[in-house]
């Protein structure tokens, strides 16, 4: 039920966002959803793609600090109000979302939300429980 | 003008006579360590020197030198010669790895200092008239009561404000009228950009000349300091091992160096890398043997301050030997606002903190009047986090610990594995883009 999810350290520099993403193309990894944190000082890009173990590995090769977390993919239809819903169920139970991203799949009818937690085990539990459709990796790179 | 002396008839001695002086204490000052310092004995045994052969001052080169470590491997007061209860005071300054070196004073040893600081007050034209504003910070430093001593010893007022609170610094020297000021030259100009912010006149206040020491600074700063407070700024040398402030001091008759104070502190000037002395004007590694002091004596004890000896007349009519500014120094050590400051410290702190590999830079720059230090960090695996919060929580801490061992203030700054710059397999982890 949890998707891994790549990180990248990004020092503030030109060029940085530029140079992972062209690895990622040479050895064909496909980006499905991608967010950037920014500080001042640095940022940390969070990446969803279809080859975690081979994406790691590439970027390692290339000098990048690169580590896998584990997120919650969670699908709701894309329509207002479909985030405020998760939100709520959220709120309810509790949790504190770490950060959170969204991308609308293909077929444009529904958009996935990427969460992290700081108790993913009871967030799972929580939207479950409300009937949310919780997505696998596989699932995702499916989509 | 007529040149004004704290102890004319030692200050202008012709030098055969200061050089008999000098002889008469060395062989005094050997003898005792020798029967007194079991750790330099030892080393003089293995070169196979025994107090009896010091029969010239050539004679000097002859004996083993001291350095920083002999000083860590025997702290805090393995060095003392005298028992601790003749010992009145003790200072310490920062060691390389996190060890403060520490002195001791007997009670004439304070004399002594007191002594060679009136002096060096008189140097630059302090008199018992004279208000002084002492802005060294007053604590372990030397700087702050090696320079109060001196004052009350010359019999001007002391005003012993230390460091810090710039407006009220400013405001006790519209109101109390002081004429000196003591100061490290950053903070000096700092005080002077205070003014013009608070719309204060230099030409307003009584102050006449400041003595400025404890960091490297250039002829450019002194133009600076001189033109923004309007005074004359000269230059105080000295050191925490050898003494303090009052080692050597600058008058106001020439700008090309500071008198060294030598019939208590014996100058020489040796290579760096062989340890040979040099020939007299050749610029290398300063190097002092104390003459007088009884609670820590040292013999050649080696700076890794660079300069040259002077021994040209001076124009005051002291005849004791003047050294150059400082040029640079033979290690690594970086002064920051004042503090000494060793990337091996830097790196001892990032050693404890879990997961954080030694792959690290400091960058020196000076912004304004203020030198500012950052450390670059290398994010391994082990440290990095997709969260923001966890990086910065990071950062923190290492600034944090610094901060405490180090006593100054950085930026930490995270960057990416193997963007550090390596030379020949070597990181170089100092960039020092000071001028100075």
């Amino acid at each position: 039920m949890r998707v891994e999810q790549i990180a990248v350290f990004l020092e503030n520099k030109s060029g940085r966002l530029a140079e992972i993403t062209a690895t990622l193309a040479d050895n064909s990894i496909n980006i499905r959803a991608l967010s950037v944190a920014d500080t001042a000082d640095f940022g940390i890009l969070r990446l969803i793609v279809d080859d975690v173990e081979k994406a790691k590995k590439v970027l390692k090769e290339n000098g990048f600090t690169v580590g896998i977390t584990n997120v919650i993919a969670v699908e709701v239809a894309d329509r207002s109000g479909g985030l405020a819903k998760v939100l709520k169920t959220i709120e309810k139970a509790g949790l504190n979302v770490e950060y959170m991203y969204a991308f609308v799949n293909r077929s444009g009818e529904n958009a996935v939300l990427i969460f992290r937690f700081d108790e993913m085990d009871r967030a799972i539990a929580a939207l479950q429980q409300d009937g949310f459709t919780i997505l696998s990796g596989a699932q995702i790179c499916a989509l | 003008m007529t040149t004004l002396y704290w102890e004319e008839e030692i200050e202008t001695l012709p030098r055969v006579g200061l050089e008999s002086i000098q002889l008469t204490r060395l062989k005094h000052l050997v003898a005792r360590m020798y029967d007194t310092v079991a750790p330099y004995r030892a080393k003089m045994d293995v070169l196979g020197v025994k107090p009896t052969d010091i029969k010239s001052l050539a004679d000097l080169q002859k004996l083993p030198f001291t350095v920083k470590d002999d000083l860590r491997d025997n702290y805090p007061f393995g060095l003392f010669t005298v028992p601790m209860d003749q010992v009145v005071r003790v200072h310490a300054s920062s060691g390389t790895t996190g060890k403060p070196t520490v002195v001791g004073y007997t009670k004439k040893d304070i004399q002594t200092w007191a002594g060679v600081m009136a002096r060096a007050l008189t140097c630059a034209g302090a008199t018992s008239r004279d208000m002084i504003h002492n802005a060294y910070g007053y604590g372990l430093f030397t700087g702050g009561l090696g320079a109060h001593y001196g004052v009350e010893r010359l019999g001007a007022t002391v005003i012993p404000v230390s460091g810090g609170n710039t407006k009220r610094q400013i405001t006790i020297m519209q109101d109390f009228g002081s004429s000196v000021l003591l100061a490290t030259p950053s903070y000096a100009l700092n005080l002077a950009d205070a003014m013009a912010e608070l719309g204060v006149d230099p030409k307003t206040l009584s102050l006449r000349v400041g003595i400025f020491g404890a960091e490297p600074w250039s002829e450019n700063m002194r133009d600076e300091v001189e033109r923004k407070l309007n005074i004359k700024a000269v230059d105080i040398y000295g050191l925490s091992e050898v003494m303090g402030p009052g080692v050597a001091m600058q008058c106001l008759e020439t700008d090309r160096g500071m008198h060294i104070f030598e019939d208590h502190f014996l100058p020489e000037i040796i290579d760096p890398d062989t340890g040979e002395v040099l020939p007299p004007g050749e610029q290398g590694e300063l190097v002092f043997t104390t003459l007088t002091k009884e609670a820590f004596p040292l013999i050649r004890y080696r700076t890794k301050d660079i300069s040259r000896l002077i021994y040209e007349k001076c124009a005051c009519g002291r005849t004791m030997v003047r050294m150059e500014k400082i040029t640079g120094r033979t290690d690594d050590m970086l002064i920051i606002r004042g503090v000494n400051v060793f990337p091996s410290q830097v790196e001892h702190v990032l050693m404890g903190v879990e997961g954080v590999e030694p792959h690290y830079q400091i960058v020196v720059n000076r912004e304004g009047n203020m030198d500012t230090m950052a450390v670059n960090v290398e994010v391994s695996e082990a440290i990095f986090s997709d969260e923001v919060k966890n990086l910065e929580k990071l950062t923190r801490k290492i600034q944090t610990d610094i901060k405490d061992l180090l006593g100054v203030t950085c930026k930490v700054q995270l960057v990416e594995p193997r963007t550090i710059q390596r030379s020949e397999g070597k990181a170089q982890r100092v960039i020092d883009n000071r001028k100075i």
